[in-house]
């Protein structure tokens, strides 16, 4: 694993591209609205509509757009391989058989409108989420009422996998020396079995002296955020148009025949 | 064994939403001042988990180990799966939005299970003993797991059911894998730091 950082927008600068400076709550909302629309649509033009407005989002938002690209790429091979059987489970009419099983017209556009979904939805994230740096992840949740100790949980978690991250390339490095090479057999499972044993009892002992060293600064359940400020004029400017982008989408999606 | 959005039927995502957040609601209440690092910092290891490679012939996988999870937090386990799946939707682009729900029921559910019915015993056996049932415990949580894919699958459509006995069967080798290595973490933790294992029931209603 060469990949040092793990959660790497987390270390960014947040303020950056279009999207960059919206309030986090705006972006939050607007992620899981847009969700739900894609996943309920029924057009194939609606869907792929949003994939495109997306997309031009995340041109504008994202510096490192290609990165984000073959993410989705990756996460793409993932979505083929779950829908490859649904062409030939589909009742419907054939299109063609492949060691006599026949495959459905009806099933192929199912499998296509699943894929092009959440291709949607991947795409929506990163337009609106995909600069968001955690902390300002945790302040747009904590806006938004969730539960404290929920983000509270969120944030630690999230700063001590870069921690432990680090820890476990440290022990792979100290089985290296000592010669170990991961192989399908019992003993390669074995010492991955210690290695995830040793990072839960290094874990709980960091854990131990983190909850003394907080106490003693007065730690009583939950971070101090700053407060977000005010939403100003750019925030409802952006939360307008992507009312207006929602508004053309359902009409697309009112507008054309549902694939199936 | 991550569901992605779209795929689900309505009825299934709103069940796994209301599900999930049940269980988040229930497993926050175990969370306290004293103990929000530590669920913290051992949720983040399972995290850092799900990112370790093992190979399995001529392919790999990565660990998920949702038995060890329940075993070690109890019920904080949910919080701890809704965390982790919203990190890598956010952060990776990873799974799905609107299957948040659904997908902490399938993993978290079994570990919660798991903890219930394992962990007595394992509290109680040493030995051998100890090292079968642990290794049946990660076997079963991963089985329950892509049991339970299935079932949010085929809830969905007919058509899915071949998918659903897919996921199953290719989830056998995982089984093996998980449990070997959840009995050589239980059995190290055991014998290194039995403190971390507190949360198992039958203890925490002696202390």
């Amino acid at each position: 694993m060469s990949r040092h950082i793990v959660l790497s927008p987390a270390s960014q600068n947040t303020a950056t591209g279009m999207i960059g400076p919206v309030d986090p709550r705006f972006r939050i909302i607007c992620t899981i609205i847009f969700a739900v629309f894609v996943v309920s649509a029924a057009s194939w033009q609606a869907v792929v509509a949003t994939i495109v407005a997306a997309a031009v989002m995340v041109a504008l938002s994202l510096p490192e757009w290609r990165k984000t690209l073959r993410r989705v790429l990756a996460m793409d091979g993932f979505i083929f391989a779950t829908l490859l059987l649904l062409p030939f489970t589909y009742p419907g009419d054939t299109v063609f058989t492949l060691w006599g099983h026949a495959a459905s017209q009806q099933g192929i556009n199912q499998a296509i409108m699943i894929g092009l979904k959440a291709n949607a939805v991947i795409f929506m994230v990163m337009a609106f989420l995909g600069a968001l740096g955690s902390t300002d992840l945790g302040r747009g949740m904590m806006g938004l009422y969730m539960p404290t100790k929920l983000t509270t949980l969120l944030m630690f978690t999230v700063r001590y996998i870069d921690v432990l991250h680090h820890e476990y390339l440290r022990l792979r490095q100290a089985m290296r020396a000592r010669a170990f090479h991961l192989r399908s057999n019992r003993h390669s499972w074995k010492m991955m079995g210690y290695l995830v044993g040793m990072l839960l009892v290094r874990a709980h002992d960091r854990s131990e002296r983190i909850v003394w060293a907080m106490k003693c600064r007065g730690f009583h359940g939950h971070f101090h955020f700053t407060h977000l400020s005010h939403p100003v004029k750019a925030d409802y400017i952006f939360l307008l148009v992507m009312a207006v982008l929602l508004a053309a989408l359902i009409t697309l999606e009112v507008l054309c025949p549902p694939l199936l | 064994m991550h569901i992605v959005d779209g795929v689900l039927s309505t009825e299934v995502v709103v069940a796994g939403a209301v599900i999930a957040v049940a269980g988040i609601a229930f497993g926050l209440r175990q969370v306290s001042i004293e103990n929000m690092p530590r669920i913290a910092l051992l949720s983040a290891v399972f995290f850092v988990a799900s990112l370790i490679h093992v190979p399995i012939g001529p392919t790999s996988i990565h660990l998920i180990m949702n038995g060890l999870l329940g075993l070690i937090l109890g019920w904080a386990a949910v919080p701890a799966v809704f965390i982790a799946l919203l990190l890598q939707a956010v952060f990776f682009g990873f799974g799905g939005i609107t299957v948040l729900g659904v997908n902490t029921v399938n993993m978290a559910l079994p570990a919660i299970v798991v903890w219930l019915v394992f962990g007595p015993i394992l509290a109680r056996t040493e030995g051998r003993t100890m090292m079968i049932t642990a290794f049946l415990a990660g076997s079963f949580a991963i089985m329950l797991s892509a049991v339970m894919v299935g079932v949010s699958l085929a809830l969905s459509g007919q058509e899915f059911i071949a998918t659903a006995r897919l996921v199953f069967v290719t989830n056998i080798p995982i089984m093996v894998v998980e449990g070997f290595l959840t009995a050589a973490a239980f059995g190290l933790i055991k014998k290194v730091r039995p403190a971390l294992l507190l949360s198992i029931p039958t203890t925490s209603m002696a202390t």
